[in-house]
């Protein structure tokens, strides 16, 4: 993907709305808000899509090395997580520490913007 | 290992990554790296303009026009990107052709990788550890376990998209379908019949 070309300009948008294979493609609403978050990034050219499928092959990898392959635990969106924050800050899109810090501020509520 | 396969994922976890993804959110918004509205859109477009749908439409296309499907089978990105489908994921596409004594199956061993300008984002089970372990190694096992017998003296070929290559099945056309108009036949064209874990639809025998 270039990244002086938004990703939306890049994408077919004349088609009838079809559903991945009739399920649901997030389970969760972050699940989708974590998705978009990476595209977005790269879309504006804060990485190559290459370094963040990189990042995601590394944090899968790390938790199959961890894991028996039909742990319960696994989530896939989970590993997308880790594999943002990685690229975050990488990038120094964040700072160390202000990430943990915003989280539990909206884990005790002290913040509730709704995304 | 098939659809069904499900996961416990804890409350507390789950409550923790949502926290984490707002907090990542609201700090690259606070920061303005990005707009308001740029994860919205990325969000719509996928769910709304993406899908398998795409891909149907190509693999119509390839049973009724044979000089499209040879274009299709020798330079699948510029074929497909001719039909408008291209973009995130879909900068190289290759189609692989089913035919008499030959099934394809599309994997990705090490993510998710998947044409997403033909197929969208990939199902559940494509991610899965499970399958992603054993595709490769246990493909006819796997495929009973869809739902679909490949008979003994047919060779099955598992393609890796761990490579920057994303592959899509070409699925067979079904028997009985001569005559059938592209928007008859892009019905038949499941979803997993471009994954490689079933067949296209047969007609309904009347």
């Amino acid at each position: 993907m270039e990244p002086s070309r938004s990703l939306i300009d890049d994408l077919p948008a004349d088609q009838a709305p079809p559903r991945a294979n009739g399920e649901m493609v997030f389970a969760e609403p972050w699940e989708a808000r974590a998705f978009g978050i990476a595209l977005a990034l790269s879309a504006d050219g804060h990485y190559e899509w290459e370094s963040f499928r990189q990042s995601l092959i590394r944090s899968i990898g790390r938790w199959e090395s961890a894991h028996a392959v039909e742990d319960a635990g696994w989530s896939y969106y989970e590993r997308w997580l880790e594999a943002l924050e990685n690229m975050l800050a990488e990038c120094e899109l964040v700072v160390p520490g202000e990430l943990d810090q915003r989280t539990e501020e909206f884990t005790r509520r002290a913040r509730d913007e709704a995304f | 290992m098939t659809a069904n396969h499900e996961h416990y994922h804890h409350p507390e976890t789950e409550r923790h990554s949502a926290a984490r993804t707002k907090a990542i959110e609201s700090l690259l918004l606070e920061k303005g790296i990005i707009g308001s509205d740029t994860v919205d859109k990325v969000i719509t477009f996928f769910e709304t303009d993406m899908g398998p749908l795409n891909g149907a439409k190509v693999v119509a296309r390839a049973w009724t026009e044979p000089q499209f499907r040879e274009w299709l089978l020798r330079d699948s990105t510029a074929a497909v990107a001719s039909m408008g489908f291209f973009g995130a994921e879909g900068e190289h596409i290759r189609v692989v052709a089913n035919e008499p004594g030959v099934h394809h199956l599309i994997v990705c061993t090490l993510c998710s990788c998947y044409p997403w300008p033909l197929l969208g984002l990939p199902p559940y089970w494509f991610k899965d550890p499970v399958y992603r372990a054993r595709a490769a190694i246990e493909p006819r096992a796997v495929l009973r376990e869809f739902g679909l017998d490949i008979p003994a003296g047919t060779e099955i070929r598992v393609w890796d998209s761990s490579a920057q290559i994303r592959y899509m099945v070409l699925p067979e056309r079904p028997a009985g379908t001569a005559g059938m108009s592209m928007a008859e036949l892009v019905p038949l064209v499941t979803p997993g019949s471009m994954q490689g874990i079933e067949l296209a639809r047969p007609v309904a025998s009347t």
